[in-house]
């Protein structure tokens, strides 16, 4: 093996084995910030002993006990000052490291569940657990991080090492959290996968329209979710919703990589592997007590859309009350104009503009570029065609995406032209 | 990045034997694992070619062959679609597949973004959709 291939070799090692060694050694430790220092230690060992030595047979096993003999001699070591302090006999120190033993062969499983919690903290600000969650679950370099978010790689660095720093002043617990806790701790997971998802899918910034690669790591994290705890409907709710929308990712791009609409987009495209692999989720959400969650709902709708084979086949009508019924679980402007969409489509768009206006002084959709681009479509289809015009040159000018931007400023071009 | 991984066929898969038991549950404790790392998006084993068979297609003439087919070497016995970030993955993963005596293929599928370099301007697949609108026009 050359050089070059043998640390690719080990990297493909340690991704697949990062989440997992951490996890392990955070239940050690109880410090994910030790615990990572001690998986990057034991890559480290991996980088300089396996070029010569060959990849071991099972290098899993190999990290872990790389990784605790670094442990067992911090541990030593700051034993030793503490005995130097406290004078604590020699017997504490042998009970520790029969505990380290223990606590390595516990369920694996577990661990993992504790990290991905630990992770998505509330009292970590969003944008570090998305940062966390990428880094230790996702095995992602703060390189890669950093080449996501088009940020400045010691920014990701610094807010990855805040956020360790947070989670041990606080003393946060390694757990899985019970109770009346863990609805709220689980929603904040889901919503940190989901956002990762999002910011592939469509990017906020930047001249791509979408970074599929940012869409594929969430997906891993949803599908990985979906075996760690599959009694929660929403955590399938999630999966399908994203399987569904990956499904249409090569179709959502023109040749030129401008967006293309759904309705518009060619079907024949779509990735009707991830489309089956969406339905079955969702399938799994509703016999675990019906789609009532908000992303077992967005992910119905979804299924609405992956179930027509041409888009003149859509059940609009049912997606309209789908809308309404994430508008009761999950209020917001966004919903409703989605709604107005759906309403628009099933009954006429006069009766979409009807609800669309009803919006038009909801604060938070002020500089939203979606609200002018949907009413321009309305009154297009209603032959107000100035007015269309006026929309979606608004909505241009809304838009941080310059591949959008483009688009709308093409349909009031057109507009203009007729 | 997907990765098909193809499982070849030997002379027991070939007979249309089961495997035994042990195997079994081992390749299940394996998919297990795929399943539980995100990186298993299907997976199947396939019947003996006895039960397939082939169609040829010669200067417009088709001809319909029935299985079984004689070089077992080259037959496939299932496959796996994985999603990994990188080949050098999908040969770690493919490493601790419990199998004793086989070869398995791991090929690249392809995804949209391959064929733009060979498309830049999107001019052929302006091409295919005229073609596909004239198609329709005719219907």
């Amino acid at each position: 093996m050359t050089a070059p291939d043998a640390r690719r070799a080990i990297e493909a090692v340690f991704r697949i084995e990062s989440a997992r060694l951490i996890a392990g050694l955070t239940r050690m430790v109880r410090d994910v910030g030790l615990a990572e220092e001690l998986a990057q230690d034991a890559l480290v060992a991996a980088l300089e002993q396996w070029p010569q030595a060959g990849v071991p047979d099972n290098p899993g096993a190999w990290l872990m006990a790389a990784a605790k003999h670094r442990a067992i001699d911090q541990l030593r070591r700051s034993k030793l000052l503490e005995r130097k302090h406290a004078e604590l006999g020699r017997e504490v120190e042998t009970r520790t490291e029969r505990d380290l033993d223990a606590a390595i062969d516990d369920d694996l499983g577990d661990d993992l569940l504790r990290l991905v919690f630990i992770s998505c903290h509330p009292l970590l600000p969003t944008e570090s657990r998305v940062a966390l969650t990428l880094r230790l679950l996702g095995g992602l370099t703060t390189a890669e991080i950093a080449r996501a978010y088009l940020t400045a790689e010691p920014t990701i660095a610094q807010r990855i090492v805040r956020a360790k720093r947070a989670l041990a002043d606080a003393g946060v617990p390694f757990e899985v959290p019970r109770g009346p806790e863990r609805a709220a701790r689980l929603s904040s997971v889901l919503e940190v996968v989901y956002l990762i998802f999002n910011e592939g899918y469509s990017a906020t910034a930047g001249d791509d329209w979408m970074r599929p690669e940012l869409c594929q790591d969430a997906l891993r994290l949803g599908r990985i979710l979906a075996e760690l705890v599959p009694e929660e409907p929403e955590v399938h709710g999630l999966d399908a919703l994203m399987e569904l929308q990956a499904s249409r990712l090569a179709a959502r791009t023109g040749p030129s990589g401008e967006p293309v609409l759904l309705l518009d987009q060619d079907r024949a495209r779509w990735d009707h592997l991830l489309i089956g692999r969406g339905l079955a989720a969702l399938e799994r959400a509703e016999k675990l007590g019906g789609v009532q969650g908000p992303y077992a709902l967005q992910a119905a709708i979804a299924a609405c859309h992956a179930r027509a084979h041409v888009a003149a086949q859509t059940d609009w009508p049912r997606i309209a009350a789908l809308y309404q019924a994430l508008g009761q679980v999950a209020p917001s402007p966004v919903v409703e104009l989605n709604r107005a969409v759906a309403v628009a489509m099933a009954f006429g768009p006069a009766a979409g503009l009807e609800l669309i206006d009803a919006l038009a002084s909801e604060p938070s959709l002020e500089g939203y570029h979606l609200l002018p681009g949907a009413r321009g479509d309305l009154l297009e289809k209603l032959g107000r065609l100035d007015e269309a015009r006026a929309e979606f040159e608004r909505a241009a000018s809304l838009t941080r995406n310059a591949r959008e931007r483009q688009v709308l400023l093409d349909r009031a071009a057109s507009l203009a032209r007729s | 990045m997907r990765f098909m991984v193809i499982v070849k066929a030997n002379q027991d898969s070939e007979s249309g034997a089961l495997p035994d038991a042990k195997i079994l549950t081992e390749m299940g404790k394996f998919n297990e694992e795929l399943v539980k790392a995100g990186v298993m998006l299907a997976g199947e084993g396939l019947h003996a070619s006895s039960k397939g068979a082939r169609v040829k297609f010669s200067k417009g003439k088709k001809t319909v062959i029935d299985g079984p087919f004689a070089e077992t070497k080259e037959l496939i016995a299932g496959f796996w679609l994985w999603q990994v970030k990188s080949i050098e993955e999908a040969i770690e993963w493919l490493k601790r597949a419990p199998f004793d005596d086989t070869e398995v293929e791991i090929r690249q599928v392809f995804e949209p973004a391959d064929f733009a370099p060979s498309d830049p301007t999107g001019e052929i697949r302006k091409h295919e959709e005229k073609l596909r609108e004239t198609v329709a026009a005719r219907r």
